[in-house]
């Protein structure tokens, strides 16, 4: 621990530790220096000169190595002859910094006037205008009047794009270099940068595609100015003409913190819809940042093709019809049916759509399955991260284990946080079979065959990282699915979990099991019940109902589309007439979580809440609340009234959620940096926490549980002729949520096949050539890209862009066409 | 024998090629303190001497070296050669024509702090230079005065030169490490400092190409000869680049302490068609304007007098004389033209202070300013008195307040009209 510095500032003592900068410490105590340039999660660069102030030093006897006093017995306090910059000081002690004096108040005018001669003061169009640093320090201590001569004002463009995604305004922009910062410091995407000097100086983009940054979005958070917008937002609505309601992203198990702002839109009829997504303080999740796929896919819940109505089966067709029709149907079927109901959900659903469907599914004797490609949940449960456990506190002594996963492109905002912790002094160990973007800051990467993760994971207690390892106060480890399928994970879980245990850090704080599962809730899945099962295809088709919830099996495998068709009765719960919902008996259209409240648990196994964003469009349910209807008419007595009540259910019964409230998820404490705060604030927009921190679980108790064991080894075998297929995860995937943002439409991820040029020539294949992929008896054109970084005689293939491709396997590639049979073999 | 003791070249013709270098004494320095004296003899020596920094701050040589922490390895020295001041045109001749004294000097100051790599930081305008200096450079590999395992000993030296792409700011010492990294040319925030935190992170001493060149005679010749020289605070002799409206500019190697009145008119030639002179700028564009009264005249140029009489640091000695044919806002316009040109933009004070400068003195001097302007520019400049984050802001302000100050009427002439 640094030592504690005391010092004075305005006249009030403040105790706070050797490195604090003095802004921060004016900040700690509410004091606002203010500032544009600075940032605390950037380091100091004192360009923009706003922070001025004036700061004495106590005197010192060169001779004696004391403190000189004055006559009345104070310390003597010599000031230096000019102001110095708050937010590059370190305090010291007996410092005393004076903020308000009027040498200092003069400075802040002036250097707002320098700001000003050429900024348009277009606050009148302005995006930022409202939420803006500039404005609001020029009301506190700016002129009303201008000496500089609008015709000498600096003219630049204003509408530059720096990428598909972010806008510059020349004219806006302060050059603080926020931005530059963020992209260098924090994600290391160097991307943009100034180009020119002095007055001339302006922001560039050098990378191709312009700003080709996954987390660009949150420099239009940061910026200061409304000189950065997003091609989302900008334009769209005034800062003070929005609502906001705190909401969490879905899309991965982050599950990133944030808030919907929202406004009445002519365009939408006049209905209430979504404006923007920005990052909400949580230091313990996302920090204030979160990636662009958060950010930017949203737009599936404003789709023209979300399902309206409740639609029946009447012969080959679908039509609407009442809920009341709807339910009576379903539940009708679900009592015959008995134990040969079969629920799937997904882990994009809440934990109390969840517990819902679970209590229906189980009252009928039926079976209940967690519909996920990844294993190991009960493992987590036990080798999870400890409650009070941040990864914003992993540094020096700590390793991270990183296996089978890319969180650049799965989890990125873990990837940014354990990158900021291998910066604080954490050692990484990167496994997988391809490079990944953990490589570059990894201390250790291991290249293993595919197959082999569980392998070299039991092997690093016996390797060169051995003793780094077991001296290591924490040792975290994330566990992926790249590459792997489902029994695969499963053996990878174990493995860590073991390696935990053996290293002595299970179940110790900021040390345990990461999954990076690959849905927002799939967390929530395992704690509700619902297991992955062995024979989905089977039990598929030997439902006598199937209720599908959250899920498109019919999209995902053609082996489980085929079985679909086996159904006695399918009931679906879904926004979208999807593939599996156009074969559907029964078909209930269902909230977004934008219009509606619930909870998701993160994999860290953080229950966190989410509140309506939009009024409930007319004639949809909450997927518990059909869950619960359905129940109803058959006699059971489950919650459908409120998500509350639902949640207060479950926790009188899933015991790691036992004693937790909705109030309870909603408590909030004092966060580091202070922000969305407009007196003492650094700037930017960024809204502040107030609805809600979640909680962490604790972990279920080890005894009566062993970890599982079995062969570790997975690897395919594929003959001369044939590739092993491993689907590999990307960011920005064809799934529905996505494809309905078109802003992201050209960074999908394509039905492209990569293979080691070795392995192109071994099989007569070239770049860009079409082939037909066979997967579970069907065959999808697939494009051919040559790619060094992939293992000789493997070929990786993005999941959900067009192949529907689960578990590794053998297969032989042909030309599409010709008489060449495709076969299989799994 | 030469009286130079930097310029000797002005005596001895072909001094810039190897064996005439080396018959004149070339490279003895550098054997006898490699051969002979431990790093810290020649630290001592030359903080002995009282030689200071000849870039424009005056910075004790010898001092700046002992700065350099012996716990951070590695160490690196860094040969400032952007000569970018308007005025200033003495380390052009050194690097033309005395090149190998002054890569004797970089190479003793490289042995003092124990660096085995130096740069040479030249502006992109003397990319000629540089070629120049690489043949030199390599030569001296060929004649094993540099390289692996110097002169039997364990010490090894390899010299590099790195080529600028023209910006003032990049002779600031920090800007300039920027620059060679490879970023882009902006200062550096400060503390840490280059002795402790320079180039790629590690102890680094940046000196003026005139400092380095320095060295060699005063290893050679010891620390109590070049007293003798000078004055007592500043020792040594300096280089004056003479311009301006003068008879005879051009760079005069004359002791600290000479006086203006000595180089204008005795060494300079006085002012030409018989005009009277006006006004003195001492250290280039970023000077003070200072009146050329008897006063200032009978000043010895050394650091601590200017700054005491005229309160104007000598700074690289570029002497500028102006005559009575000169209007000062003329003048000031054309230094803060520059200023605002070579403003990095890195800080809000000088980035909108020189350009909003700018403006209004374009417009002074073209006459299409309104009275109230010269306060307003007055204003403006000490408005960013202070603020910035590096000398150049500073420097851009000199003319401007001194030049309204001491010359007022100037700029009113051109405003009432
Ligand atoms: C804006 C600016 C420009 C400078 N330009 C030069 C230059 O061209 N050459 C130089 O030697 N020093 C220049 N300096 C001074 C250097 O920063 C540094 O003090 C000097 O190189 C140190 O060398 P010395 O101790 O040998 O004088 C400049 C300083 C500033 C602030
Ligand atoms: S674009 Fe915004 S964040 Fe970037 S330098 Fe300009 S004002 Fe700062
Ligand atoms: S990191 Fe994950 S949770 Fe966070 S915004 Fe991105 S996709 Fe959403
Ligand atoms: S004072 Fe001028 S040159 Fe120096 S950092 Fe500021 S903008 Fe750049
Ligand atoms: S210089 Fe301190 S906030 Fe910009």
């Amino acid at each position: 621990m640094p030592k504690d510095i005391t010092l004075t500032i305005d006249g009030q003592t403040v105790t706070a530790p050797a490195g604090t900068l003095v802004v921060d410490a004016a900040k700690r105590i509410g004091i606002n220096i203010p500032v544009f340039c600075y940032h605390p999660k950037l380091e100091p660069v004192g360009m923009c000169r706003m922070c001025l102030v004036e700061i004495g030093r106590p005197v010192i006897d060169r001779t004696t190595n004391n403190p000189v006093f004055e006559a009345d017995g104070k310390p003597k306090i010599q000031f230096g002859p000019k102001l110095e910059t708050a937010c590059t000081t370190p305090i010291s002690e007996g410092m005393v910094v004076v903020g308000l004096s009027d040498k200092v108040k003069a400075a802040r005018k002036d250097v707002l006037e320098f700001l000003l001669t050429s900024h348009p003061l277009d606050c009148p169009i302005c995006d930022k205008g409202g939420e803006c640093p500039l404005q609001n320090q020029t009301l506190e201590y700016g002129s009303a009047d201008s000496r500089f001569l609008l015709d000498e004002k600096m003219r630049l463009s204003k509408h530059v794009p720096l990428g598909d995604l972010i806008f510059l305004d020349r004219e806006r922009c302060i050059q603080c270099a926020r931005c530059v910062r963020f992209q260098t410091e924090i994600v290391d995407d160097p991307v943009i940068g100034f180009y020119n000097r002095g007055r001339k100086l302006e922001i560039i983009t050098d990378s191709q595609p312009g700003f080709d940054s996954i987390f660009s979005g949150n420099t239009t958070d940061i910026c200061p100015v409304g000189a950065l917008t997003t091609a989302d937002f900008r334009f769209g609505a005034r800062p003070w003409e929005m609502n906001n309601a705190a909401s969490l992203c879905t899309h991965c198990p982050v599950g990133c913190n944030t808030t919907i702002n929202v406004r009445r839109e002519a365009k939408t009829g006049g209905n209430v819809s979504i404006k923007r997504i920005m990052p909400r303080q949580n230091e313990t999740v996302n920090e204030i940042w979160m990636c662009d796929k958060g950010r930017f896919a949203y737009h599936f819940a404003d789709s023209p093709d979300r399902l309206k109505n409740p639609l029946i089966r009447k012969g080959s067709e679908l039509f609407q019809t009442t809920w009341t029709e709807a339910l009576s149907a379903a539940s009708e079927k679900i009592k015959q049916a008995g134990s040969g109901l079969v629920t799937l959900a997904s882990g994009r659903l809440t934990n109390e759509d969840i517990y819902n469907l679970r209590k229906l599914t189980e009252t009928q004797g039926g079976t209940f399955i967690g519909y996920s490609r990844m294993a190991g949940g009960e493992i987590v449960n036990r080798f999870g991260m400890l409650p009070g456990s941040n990864l914003g506190d992993l540094g020096k002594d700590s390793v991270i284990v990183v296996v089978s996963s890319d969180l650049h492109e799965e989890a990125p905002i873990w990837w940014l946080r354990v990158r900021e912790a291998v910066k604080r002094g954490a050692v990484l160990i990167s496994i997988s079979i391809r490079p990944t973007r953990l490589d570059k800051i990894a201390a250790k990467t291991l290249r293993v065959e595919p197959g082999r993760e569980a392998l070299a994971v039991d092997a690093i207690l016996t390797g060169d990282m051995a003793d780094i390892v077991k001296q290591a106060k924490h040792l975290l480890v994330f566990y992926g699915s790249d590459g792997l399928g489902r029994k695969a994970t499963g053996q990878l879980a174990a493995a860590c979990a073991r390696l935990l245990e053996t290293s002595g850090h299970a179940r110790r704080i900021n040390s345990g099991l990461i999954p990076v599962w690959e849905r927002g809730n799939t967390q929530g899945l395992w704690d509700m019940g619902a297991h992955p099962a062995d024979q989905i295809v089977e039990r598929i088709a030997s439902a006598r109902v199937l209720l599908v919830a959250g899920a498109d099996p019919a999209n995902d495998d053609p082996m489980m589309e085929r079985a679909l068709e086996k159904t006695e009765f399918l009931i679906v719960q879904d926004l979208f007439a999807t593939a599996t919902a156009r074969k559907a008996d029964i078909v209930f259209p269902v909230l977004a979580f934008t219009e509606r409240e619930g909870t998701y648990t993160s994999g860290e196994r953080r229950v966190q809440r989410f509140y309506p964003a939009v009024p409930a469009p007319e004639g949809l349910k909450a997927d518990y609340e059909i869950a619960a209807e359905m129940g109803a008419e058959l006699g059971l007595a489950l919650e459908s009234s409120a998500a509350s009540l639902v949640f207060q259910q479950l926790a009188a019964e899933i015991p790691q959620y036992s004693g937790l409230t909705y109030p309870l998820l909603a408590k909030t404490s004092d966060q580091w940096p202070i922000v969305g705060r407009p007196d003492v604030y650094f700037g930017g927009t960024s809204y502040a926490n107030r609805q809600g921190l979640g909680i962490h679980l604790p972990l279920l108790p080890l005894e009566d549980f062993e970890i599982p064991s079995g062969d570790l080894d997975m690897s395919l075998h594929p003959d001369a002729h044939e590739l092993a297929v491993y689907p590999v995860t990307r960011l920005l995937d064809r799934g529905i949520t996505v494809t309905t943002s078109p802003l992201l439409a050209s960074r999908l991820a394509q039905a492209d096949l990569f293979i080691h040029p070795a392995t192109a020539r071994k099989m007569f294949l070239n770049a860009d050539m079409q082939v037909m992929l066979p997967v579970d008896g069907a065959a999808y054109p697939v494009r051919i890209v040559l790619d060094e970084t992939v293992p000789e005689g493997a070929a990786l293939i993005p999941r959900s862009a067009g192949v529907p491709i689960h578990e590794p396997q053998v297969a032989q590639v042909a030309p599409p066409v010709g008489d060449h049979a495709s076969r299989v073999r799994s | 024998m030469s009286a130079y003791i930097l310029y000797r070249h002005r005596d001895i013709p072909n001094l810039n090629q190897l064996d005439v270098y080396q018959k004149n004494g070339g490279f003895e320095a550098i054997k006898k303190a490699i051969k002979t004296m431990s790093p810290a003899a020649v630290l001592n020596e030359v903080k002995d001497s009282g030689l200071r920094g000849r870039g424009g701050a005056g910075f004790p040589t010898g001092m700046k070296w002992s700065f350099l922490p012996g716990n951070l390895w590695p160490h690196y020295v860094v040969a400032n050669a952007d000569e970018s001041e308007p005025g200033t045109f003495k380390d052009r001749e050194i690097l033309e024509s005395n090149p190998f004294q002054f890569l004797e000097g970089l190479m003793l100051a490289a042995y003092a702090v124990q660096a085995n790599d130096a740069y040479i930081y030249l502006r992109g305008e003397f990319w000629q230079i540089a070629r120049r200096l690489d043949t030199c450079i390599e030569e001296l590999y060929a004649e094993g005065l540099l390289g692996d395992k110097l002169f039997g000993t364990k010490y090894s030296l390899r010299l590099h030169t790195h080529l600028g792409a023209g910006a003032y700011i990049c002779g600031e010492e920090t800007a300039l490490l920027e620059s060679i990294e490879g970023h882009l040319g902006q200062p550096r925030l400060r503390p840490p400092f280059p002795a402790t935190f320079g180039l790629f992170g590690k102890p680094t001493v940046i000196n003026n190409v005139e400092t380095l060149t320095n060295l060699p005679p005063i290893i050679e010749k010891g620390a109590a000869w070049f007293k003798t020289l000078g004055t007592e605070k500043s020792p040594g002799v300096k280089i004056f680049s003479l311009s301006g409206c003068v008879n005879k500019p051009g760079n005069y190697e004359l002791p600290l302490g000479t006086t203006f009145r000595e180089l204008i008119f005795t060494h300079g030639g006085g002012i030409p068609d018989g005009r009277t002179i006006k006004a003195i700028m001492s250290a280039g564009a970023s000077s003070v304007i200072v009146p050329a009264d008897d006063r200032a005249l009978d000043t010895p140029m050394d650091y601590e007098s200017t700054q005491a009489n005229l309160n104007a640091p000598l700074g690289s000695a570029s002497v500028i004389i102006l005559d009575d044919s000169v209007n000062m806002a003329w003048l000031v316009n054309k230094t803060v033209h520059f200023f605002r040109h070579e403003s990095c933009g890195k800080c809000t004070p000088c980035r909108e202070g020189t350009y909003w400068m700018s403006h209004l003195t374009r417009r002074i001097a073209a006459g299409e300013a309104a009275p109230d302007d010269i306060d307003l520019l007055n204003i403006v400049a000490r408005q960013m008195q202070g603020k910035c984050l590096c000398a150049l802001g500073e420097f851009s302000t000199m003319a401007v307040t001194s030049g309204i100050e001491k010359f007022r009427a100037d700029f009113e002439k051109l405003v009432n009209h």
